[in-house]
C-alpha cells in the first residue's frame, strides 16, 4: 500500500480522474472529499462489506428455499 | 434462448426479458444478466436468477407491500448511469434474505434493485440514509394480517 502524508486541504490526485482531499482533521475524525468520475462507485467500505455479506447470505437462503420448494412438489 | 434454472427447469427466454445490471452487484460482480420470474401467484415474491449460473438466485419483493413508507431518492449519478427518463419507468426490489421459519425472514431496505423497465439497466444502489438497514423484519406483525 502507498502511503502519503497529507495536511488539512492537501489533496492527492489518482490517474486523470479521481481526486481525494482532506478536507478538515478533527480528533480522530478526517472529513475527506472525494472527486470521481461517474462509472467509479464511492461507498464507505463497511458499508459495502455489508452488502456484500447481505447478498451472499441472501443467495444462499434463496437457494435452500427454492430447493425445498422444488422437493416438496414432486 | 433456452437456459438452466434450479427452480423453474429449463426455461425458453427472450433476450428482452434479460435485466442487465452492467457492473454486477456487490458480492457478485461477475453476475450482469438476471430474469425475474413470479415465484408466488399473489404476486408479492419473485426469483431473481442469475442467466450464467443456474444455482443462483434470489427472492426478491416489492418492498411496498410491506414497508409503505418506504422512501428514497435515487440519486441523479445514478438516474443517469441507468438512463431513467421517467419516474414511472423505475421498478423497486429488495433481496429478502430467508430464515426458518420463514416469518423471520428479513428484507434488506438498504441496497434496492432499482431497474429502469424501459431499457432493463439495473442497479442494486446502497442508500446513504440512515434508517434503512440490511435486515428489516418482514412481517412487522404477524404474517396471517398480510395474507389476504
Amino acid at each position: 500500500m502507498l502511503i502519503l502524508a497529507r495536511k488539512q486541504g492537501e489533496a492527492i490526485q489518482i490517474g486523470n480522474g479521481i481526486e481525494i482531499k482532506v478536507i478538515s482533521i478533527q480528533g480522530d475524525q478526517v472529513k475527506i472529499g472525494i472527486e470521481a468520475p461517474k462509472t467509479v462507485e464511492v461507498y464507505r467500505k463497511e458499508i459495502y462489506e455489508q452488502i456484500q455479506e447481505e447478498n451472499k447470505q441472501a443467495a444462499t437462503s434463496s437457494m435452500n428455499v427454492l430447493d425445498f420448494i422444488k422437493k416438496s412438489q414432486k | 434462448m433456452n437456459i438452466q434454472t434450479k427452480y423453474h427447469g429449463e426455461l425458453t427466454i427472450e433476450e428482452t426479458d434479460i435485466i442487465q445490471f452492467e457492473n454486477g452487484i456487490p458480492g457478485f460482480l461477475n453476475e450482469q444478466e438476471f430474469i425475474i420470474l413470479p415465484l408466488t401467484e399473489d404476486g408479492i415474491y419473485f426469483v431473481m436468477k442469475s442467466v450464467r449460473t443456474p444455482q443462483l438466485a434470489f427472492v426478491i419483493t416489492n418492498p411496498f407491500t410491506f414497508y409503505k413508507d418506504y422512501d428514497f431518492t435515487i440519486e441523479d449519478k445514478i438516474v443517469k448511469q441507468l438512463d431513467i427518463e421517467s419516474a414511472t419507468d423505475v421498478k423497486v426490489f429488495n433481496i429478502l434474505t430467508l430464515q426458518e421459519p420463514f416469518e423471520e425472514s428479513t428484507v434488506n431496505l438498504q441496497a434496492p434493485i432499482i431497474i429502469n423497465t424501459k431499457n432493463n439497466q439495473a442497479k442494486q444502489v446502497i442508500l446513504n440514509n440512515e434508517s434503512y438497514k440490511t435486515k428489516h423484519p418482514l412481517f412487522i406483525e404477524s404474517p396471517d394480517s398480510i395474507k389476504g
